[in-house]
């Protein structure tokens, strides 16, 4: 008895330390703000984990029946078909949104011809997501600053916008969806060009929802309006013009001055794979980069 | 004899959260995972005790939080599964002899787990869930992990009986 008394007190100090270590580390972390200095160890981790997972899966991969796997130049190849025919279709749903038919009326169509309209993305795939338990709405995909991603990039797919990069370690990305709780997006109504603001319900699936409050009060939107992005000075962190969903709801209380709709997006979050990383048109790195129509191989980036 | 079992100690623990991340989210339901470290910890709570299942928690509730795609104040996983691995390893005498006993185990390891986790995020706000949302992912990652359970713990549980230290029995 004596033995298991001597046995358990050492075990409180254990527990006390360890509980004393993480509430150190949740304060450092939380009130760090911008530059935490838990961020190193965050890359350290970054740099570990990630090679792990993105082994992981490539591992778990083939069970999903992804054509052409087996040959590695084959499936690249039918990588940049496809990511040609995402560019494609996305360009395609741009030049036919009204957004576009608004921007060629107000003159803006002659930046547009003056060059590079068309992103220059760098593919990558989705290899690990966050769990739900979690509460945030987070994935790592297997593009990162060796291949010229960096923090705060717009991340796009076929479909629309999927969110953006918030941190980039040396072989993999962590990006930011767009349905998160966190997540504030500035959008624009298709048919009106009006601004509002987008936040995440923090849900993904069929509830996956935004929700977009309007800076104009008066303006109500107008159901199946296709709202895309804003955009800010340098593309960061989000380009413009690229499409985020369509209003399903609009809501107005008396309370509220503004209106609030409700916007469906796009992107289905629940089966996200392949996904381009809005770059430079002249990055460098050591993945190809897809530009406006052609594909710039890798470690020759000039255009 | 002592790195050799560190080594594999991260290995499972790099493994657990990996697969976590990078597996299940094709077996996901509703968003919701398999918490395998969480079930790491509690074999460890139920064959090694409090201590050692509270030091195996916070190491792997710390890889949880540092490991990309993860995105939340690091350190609330780890609070977490220091709780999970302490509370499971003083029920141990009950629970390693009866498979019931091992789930129950389980399942109340998973509810405290993802509460505590679910709570320090609302007090830190990051990001201020609504009780409502995360009492809706709370049960179905319970049914989940006892789901996992017979798969994962006499796995991990025997693997843990290899890797504990001969000791004098008292």
């Amino acid at each position: 008895m004596a033995m298991r008394d001597q046995h358990k007190r050492p075990s409180r100090g254990v527990l006390a330390l360890l509980l004393l270590a993480s509430f150190t580390i949740i304060t450092l972390d939380a009130r760090g703000g911008e530059d935490s200095p838990v961020d190193p160890l965050r890359a350290v981790a970054g740099n570990a984990f990630g090679p792990v997972e993105e082994m992981t899966a490539a591992v778990v991969r083939p069970f999903e029946s992804v054509p052409g796997f087996f040959t590695t130049t084959r499936s690249l190849h039918g990588e940049v078909r496809r990511l040609e025919a995402e560019n494609a279709a996305l360009r395609g749903q741009l030049a036919t949104s009204s957004v576009a038919r608004q921007r060629a009326a107000e003159l803006d169509g002659l930046l547009k011809s003056s060059g590079d309209t068309g992103y220059a993305l760098v593919p990558a795939r989705v290899v690990a997501v966050g769990p739900a338990q979690s509460f945030s709405q987070t994935v790592t995909i297997d593009a990162g600053t060796s291949s010229g991603v960096h923090a705060d990039m717009t991340v796009l797919n076929n479909e629309g916008l999927v969110g953006r990069v918030i941190r980039a370690d040396r072989s993999t990305a962590t990006v930011l969806l767009i349905v998160d709780r966190d997540s504030v997006v500035g959008g624009r109504l298709g048919s009106n060009m009006e601004v509002g603001f987008l936040r995440g319900r923090g849900a993904i699936g069929d509830e996956g929802r935004l929700d977009l409050d309007l800076v104009d009060n008066a303006v109500t939107p107008a159901r199946d309006d296709v709202v895309v992005t804003w955009g800010s000075k340098n593309g960061a962190p989000y380009v413009a013009g690229v499409p985020i969903g369509r209003v399903i709801s609009v809501f107005s209380s008396p309370r509220q001055l503004s209106k609030r709709a409700v916007i469906d997006p796009f992107v289905d979050f629940s089966s996200l794979d392949l996904v381009g990383v809005v770059v430079r048109a002249d990055t460098k790195g050591d993945r190809a980069v897809i530009n406006a129509g052609e594909t710039t191989p890798a470690g020759k980036g000039e255009r | 004899m002592a790195a050799a079992r560190a080594l594999v100690l991260t290995m499972v623990i790099t493994l657990a959260v990996v697969l976590q991340v990078a597996l299940f989210p094709h077996l996901a339901y509703a968003g919701v995972v398999p918490n395998l470290a969480l079930l790491v910890v509690v074999a460890a709570a139920l064959v090694r005790g409090p201590e050692f299942a509270a030091v195996i928690g916070f190491l792997s509730g710390l890889a949880i939080d540092l490991a990309p795609p993860a995105d939340h104040v690091a350190g609330r996983w780890a609070l977490a599964l220091v709780v999970v691995g302490y509370l499971a390893g003083r029920v141990r005498q009950d629970a390693r002899t009866s498979a019931l006993a091992a789930i129950v185990t389980v399942a109340a390891a998973s509810f405290v787990g993802t509460s505590i986790f679910a709570l320090s995020g609302m007090v830190l706000s990051d990001p201020a869930v609504p009780a409502v949302e995360a009492l809706a992912v709370i049960p179905t990652a319970v049914v989940y992990d006892v789901l996992i359970t017979p798969f994962v713990l006499p796995l991990m549980m025997r693997l843990f009986r290899r890797l504990e230290p001969h000791q004098v029995a008292y």
